[in-house]
């Protein structure tokens, strides 16, 4: 496919608020995930929350939009000078020429929560701006209105591909003319209905952090993340630059929930991810699971990563730093994959005493350095859809 | 900037509008649109299991899906797909919200991962016996348009036909005091490079545009008024009259799509 540029980038997790933060968190491995004191949700959980977004309120002429995730998303557009690269290719491109194609799986569906806490004796809901806060395009409006841009606008609602997929569709539409460059990503917060909703699935970890890739892992730990990427078509002037070098998708047409045992649906996103960047897998120095820390994704992932590369590349998930930001995860962990590259960091898998010995692909538990050019960074979800993402140095 | 598409299936399914071909006529406005009630058809292509635990938002997408699909004579686990929804599962977000406020709160495992947006998706690829890649969007007002636009786009680029699914059912109470609206509504297009047996069309983005809704027969511009995929009216409209034209369809905030038909 086409390359991209990724000139900006920035992220706001349990881990780290901007991306220095996020960098120490990752090399001292110090994670961000804290036992869940939000009322009302299942016991004995541990959450990745970011509590710095609670504060925030985005400008007064786009007030309407206030809201859990438009403030998580408000508090990322701070860090990093993100707002001033975008500010940058403005001028470079045209407001019209820059797109904004962000992913989340429940926007701000806490708007509709707390509003539900308050509905009147006949069941109607006190006021509030469901178009701006709720509804799924409210995201990539408010991120089109700060940021002063005019180019398509697209919401993306894969459940946990939905961050991964904003770089696909964006690279499409670059691709085809229909923008120069995109500010693509995606923010999802703490809410009752993901909370409750993993419960009943009884996927969550209890007790602790998720443990992804233990032998004894328990289950998922909920986080909330926002994660921002600008691309734009690389030239030859970008070579050595961090760039999204190719990007693959797949269903599994298996099941709504449970992913395909044998992970063909994953193995089917990776293929397509590789060949899309023109590479084999011995290209490939770092692999960022989805790793979620249950048994049947982190099983099947394995099996997928193992099919493809053997136990020769390191591989490892870092929710066991954020927790499983859902529709933001792929857009978080594609930031992370950048600092890798950046860094020539090897993040292990926090918090893993054995690593399941059915494994048999190359997890690894404990940071290493070594140079990472290229980085495969795997999002799975339900409905069956897969997304990855090899992100690395431009040639 | 314009990129093309051919047509080669088209899928529709809305109150008096019982799939593609039963509504030409009125569609083309060469009889009067009779308003009918729409009951999602249960989707026959799943097994039993699945089947059962589809909601109408899901069995309107696939019944669609499978209309435009067979127009085109594609095999339907060939296709890479865009479905699009402003409200998606909304109607299963909302049993699942109540249950969350009641005094035992317990919510069912299958709610859950039937609430996700893109559950049409997921369910048209258990369906269909489909690995190919699958995108769902939202857009509010602007799905079809959104849909639309990157269905075209990700035809020209892929070099590979596209099935676009863009399906919405009203929000169930009390959302809908927030965003009315009372008519359920889906329609597919089957995407191809080139021309396609229904003809093509190209689109172009303006970021600044001056907007005026495409006029439709009468009873038609309410049921567009009423359902956010039904902005895709006008355009089946000149599909099923076979005269070639230009329709201008509002994207955010002062933004437009301009999509030329030439059936």
């Amino acid at each position: 496919m086409t390359r991209f540029r990724i000139t900006a980038v920035t992220a706001a997790s349990a881990m780290g608020v901007g991306l220095a933060a996020t960098r120490d968190a990752l090399r001292l491995r110090r994670g961000g995930l804290t036992p869940c004191d939000l009322p009302g949700m299942p016991a004995d959980i541990w959450i990745g929350r970011v509590p710095e977004a609670e504060a925030i309120e985005p400008p007064a002429d786009l007030a309407a939009f206030a809201c859990r995730n438009t403030r998580l998303a408000e508090l990322a557009l701070r860090q990093d000078g993100f707002s001033e690269a975008v500010d940058a290719a403005r001028a470079r491109h045209g407001a019209g020429r820059i797109a904004v194609v962000l992913g989340t799986s429940t926007s701000g569906i806490e708007a509709t929560e707390r509003a539900w806490a308050q509905r009147g004796p006949d069941g109607a809901l006190p006021a509030y701006d469901f178009a701006r806060t709720h509804d799924l395009h409210a995201l990539p409006r408010y991120l089109r209105a700060r940021l002063g841009l005019a180019g398509p606008c697209v919401s993306i609602s894969t459940a946990c591909t939905s961050g991964a997929r904003s770089f696909l569709d964006a690279a499409t539409l670059i691709a085809a003319g229909l923008a120069d460059a995109a500010v693509v990503g995606g923010a999802d917060t703490l809410c009752g209905l993901t909370l409750h909703g993993f419960a009943s699935l009884e996927l969550l970890a209890r007790g602790g952090p998720t443990r992804p890739c233990a032998e004894d892992r328990d289950g998922i730990s909920i986080g909330e993340a926002a994660a921002f990427s600008l691309i734009e078509r690389a030239g030859p002037e970008d070579s050595g630059a961090i760039g999204l070098l190719g990007a693959g998708a797949s269903a599994d047409g298996h099941h709504m929930s449970s992913p395909h045992p044998e992970g063909l649906g994953a193995l089917a996103a990776i293929e397509a991810a590789l060949a899309s960047a023109g590479v084999g897998p011995g290209a490939i120095d770092y692999v960022n699971m989805h790793g979620t820390g249950t048994r049947a994704n982190d099983a099947m992932e394995d099996r997928a990563i193992a099919r493809v590369f053997g136990a020769a590349v390191p591989c490892s998930s870092t929710k066991g730093w954020t927790g499983h930001t859902l529709g933001a995860s792929g857009a978080l962990e594609a930031v992370i994959s950048a600092i890798c590259v950046e860094d020539g960091l090897i993040p292990g898998c926090l918090g893993v005493e054995r690593v399941d010995a059915s494994f048999t692909s190359g997890v690894v538990v404990a940071n290493g350095a070594a140079r990472v050019d290229r980085v495969l960074s795997n999002s799975f979800g339900f409905g069956g859809s897969n997304c990855a993402l090899v992100i690395g140095r431009l040639p | 900037m314009t990129v093309r598409a051919g047509i080669a299936g088209v899928g529709l399914l809305g109150p008096g509008l019982a799939g593609w071909t039963a509504s030409l006529p009125a569609l083309a406005g060469t009889v009067p649109y009779e308003p009918a009630p729409l009951v999602p058809p249960v989707p026959a292509l799943l097994p039993a299991t699945e089947r059962r635990r589809t909601g109408p938002s899901v069995r309107l997408a696939i019944a669609v899906a499978a209309e435009a699909v067979q127009e085109s004579g594609l095999a339907p686990e060939s296709l890479d797909s865009v479905f699009a929804s402003s409200n998606g599962e909304a109607q299963v977000i909302v049993s699942i919200l109540d249950a969350l406020h009641a005094p035992d709160g317990a919510i069912s495992p299958t709610q859950f991962h039937n609430s996700v947006h893109n559950a049409a998706a997921g369910y048209w690829g258990i369906a269909a016996g489909s690995g190919r890649p699958s995108v769902s969007l939202g857009g509010h007002d602007f799905v079809f348009a959104t849909g639309l636009m990157q269905a075209v786009a990700q035809v020209a680029v892929q070099k590979a036909p596209v099935l676009l699914v863009v399906h919405d059912v009203p929000l169930p109470p009390p959302l809908t005091a927030l965003r009315p609206g009372e008519e359920s509504f889906a329609m597919a297009l089957v995407l191809v490079p080139g021309d396609g047996a229904l003809g093509g069309l190209s689109v172009a983005y303006r970021a600044e545009a001056t907007m005026a809704e495409p006029p439709l027969p009468a009873g038609l511009d309410a049921l567009r008024a009423g359902n956010p995929a039904a902005r895709a009216l006008p355009l089946l409209g000149v599909l099923a009259g076979r005269q070639a034209a230009t329709l201008r369809f509002a994207l955010p905030e002062t933004a437009a799509l301009d999509v030329a038909i030439s059936p």
